[in-house]
């Protein structure tokens, strides 16, 4: 984990409602893919949890959804704002477990963690199928990165506006050696009961502090409590204990 | 301009600085040790300690208020055992200062008990009563509201304990002052204020509470006021 400062390169709306942020900072303190970044906002006592969508040495990309009060705000920033980052944070996807043909599953803004395990899995040479899950084709974003980078992508609508009719379990290809997902909870649920293979999962919960200081975001799992934000937010399939 | 001198003595303890981060908001103070040289604190307290370990409340634990928030943590914590045989060897590794120990119970025994324990390990430098936590039945508040309850208990912890009693207030009375005095009363070296006020959010979309058992603390700077009054 690092604190540092960043600085806004690019800020645009890749839907009516998902943004699409890169900014310029040190990202040494970013270990794997799937973990996070706690942004402090001006006017707001709690930092923001956002996933981190890519990064090289000098920059990092995060996909985001305006949902609230903070998002808005984050949405109208200008290109040259100075943004204070908590980088780093959390456990993230386990790459060693990926098997030759992994398969990646994200829903809505539980999309963005999977493109840079994508990448990574890609360049060592794995097959990556990619589902992705949205409610109506307005809603699709980053198709044609994960294309770019060679996945095998499929595209899911609840109403079958685009791509295969349904939720992304509708879209289950039938071999593959291991799944990562990340996405809303009823839909990580169903991924749980439809996938046939051992996998990850990302979480999401309100956050206090992020780096497990404040018990804030705890869970309880097959190997004990977790702080989401510390020993997750990415937890295996076997671990899960979901809450009624 | 020339250096301030900001040390103070604290009960007995000379410490570097008055800054000594909340129980509850800096855990077992490792993980800030990642950020910074936690030693440049005067000190800390720690995270409450009850005698079993305690999972805490359901999630979510967490709502953001202008100028603050509430949490419903409920005491999560490892239990006294594990906190003297993990968290604070961890702890010793990163800081090098004597540490607050803040501690919870459900009973005058366990109050009693828990303190008796925590007063053996070198690195404490205080023991924080916690006799106000708003997030737990039948233990904390349940204790700090009444000041028969809070004279028995510090007299009582007084008795086994060697190091310096803080005792830690709820703001979430009639009447502080009668509750400090039975404190005093009982034996109690300071007092600390002032634990969160009890607080609800509720969720504009859901029309339902946010937190996981409806209510909690807040804390922040929109309590401030309220603390320094108190003081
Ligand atoms: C580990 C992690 C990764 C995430 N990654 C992404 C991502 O890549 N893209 C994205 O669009 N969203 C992501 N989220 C969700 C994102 O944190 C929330 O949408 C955001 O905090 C909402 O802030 P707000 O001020 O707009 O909403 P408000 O409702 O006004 O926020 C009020 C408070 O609730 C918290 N909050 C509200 N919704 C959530 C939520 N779903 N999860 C956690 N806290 C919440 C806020 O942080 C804030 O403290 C992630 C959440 C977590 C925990
Ligand atoms: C997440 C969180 C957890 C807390 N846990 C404890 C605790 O375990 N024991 C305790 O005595 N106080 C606890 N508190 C209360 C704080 O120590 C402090 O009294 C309160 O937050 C008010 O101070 P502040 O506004 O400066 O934060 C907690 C507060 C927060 C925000
Ligand atoms: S958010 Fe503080 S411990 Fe996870």
């Amino acid at each position: 984990m690092k604190r540092s400062l960043f600085e806004i390169e690019k800020n645009i709306p890749l839907t009516k409602d998902v943004f699409e942020m890169v900014l310029n900072g040190d990202t040494s303190g970013i270990t794997n893919a799937g973990q996070f970044v706690n942004i402090l906002l001006d006017g707001y006592y709690l930092r923001r949890p956002i996933s981190v969508c890519d990064y090289d040495e000098g920059s990092l990309t995060l996909i985001y959804k305006v949902v609230g009060k903070g998002t808005k705000a984050m949405s109208e920033m200008p290109v040259g704002t100075n943004l204070d980052l908590l980088v780093g944070l959390g456990n993230g996807y386990d790459l060693s477990r990926a098997g030759d043909h992994p398969l990646l599953i994200g829903g809505g803004v539980g999309v963005p963690p999977l493109y840079n395990l994508a990448k990574k899995l890609v360049k060592e040479g794995k097959k990556v199928s990619v589902i992705l899950g949205f409610n109506k084709k307005e809603e699709v974003f980053a198709e044609d990165s994960f294309k770019k980078l060679g996945c095998d992508v499929t595209v899911t609508t609840v109403d079958g506006s685009y791509g295969t009719k349904g939720f992304v379990t509708s879209a289950l290809p039938s071999s593959y050696s291991y799944f990562y997902t990340c996405g809303p909870e009823p839909m990580l649920k169903a991924v749980y009961n439809a996938t046939t293979t051992e996998g990850e999962f990302s979480f999401e919960r309100r956050m206090g502090c992020g780096f497990g200081a404040c018990m804030g975001c705890s869970c309880k799992t097959i190997t004990g409590y977790k702080r989401i934000c510390k020993e997750g937010p990415v937890l295996r399939k076997e671990e899960i204990l979901w809450e009624k | 301009m020339g250096e301030i001198d900001t040390k103070i003595n604290f009960l007995g303890i000379e410490i570097d600085n008055p800054i000594i981060p909340a129980s509850g908001t800096y855990g077992f103070g490792y993980e800030f040790a990642e950020l910074y040289d936690i030693n440049m604190l005067g000190t800390f307290s720690f995270k409450g300690t009850t005698a079993e370990p305690r999972f805490g409340n359901p999630t979510p634990r967490i709502a953001e208020c202008p100028s603050g928030m509430i949490n419903c943590i409920g005491l999560q914590n490892p239990g006294i055992e594990k906190v003297i045989s993990e968290e604070l060897p961890k702890l010793a590794k990163v800081f090098h200062k004597p540490v607050m120990a803040n501690i919870s119970g459900f009973s005058l025994e366990e109050y009693v008990s828990n303190c008796e324990k925590i007063d053996k390990v070198d690195m404490v430098g205080w023991i924080e009563l916690n006799v106000s936590c708003p997030n737990v039945h039948g233990g904390g508040l349940a204790f700090g509201t009444d000041p028969d309850n809070v004279k028995n208990v510090v007299k009582a912890v007084k008795k086994v304990i060697h190091k310096p009693l803080i005792v830690k207030l709820s703001p979430n009375v009639t009447d502080i002052v009668a509750i400090a005095k039975a404190a005093e009363e009982g034996g109690a070296d300071g007092i600390s204020l002032i634990n969160s006020l009890m607080g609800l959010r509720i969720d504009l979309k859901t029309g339902e509470p946010i937190l996981g058992i409806k209510t909690g603390g807040l804390s922040g700077p929109a309590v401030f006021p309220v603390a320094l009054r108190c003081v």
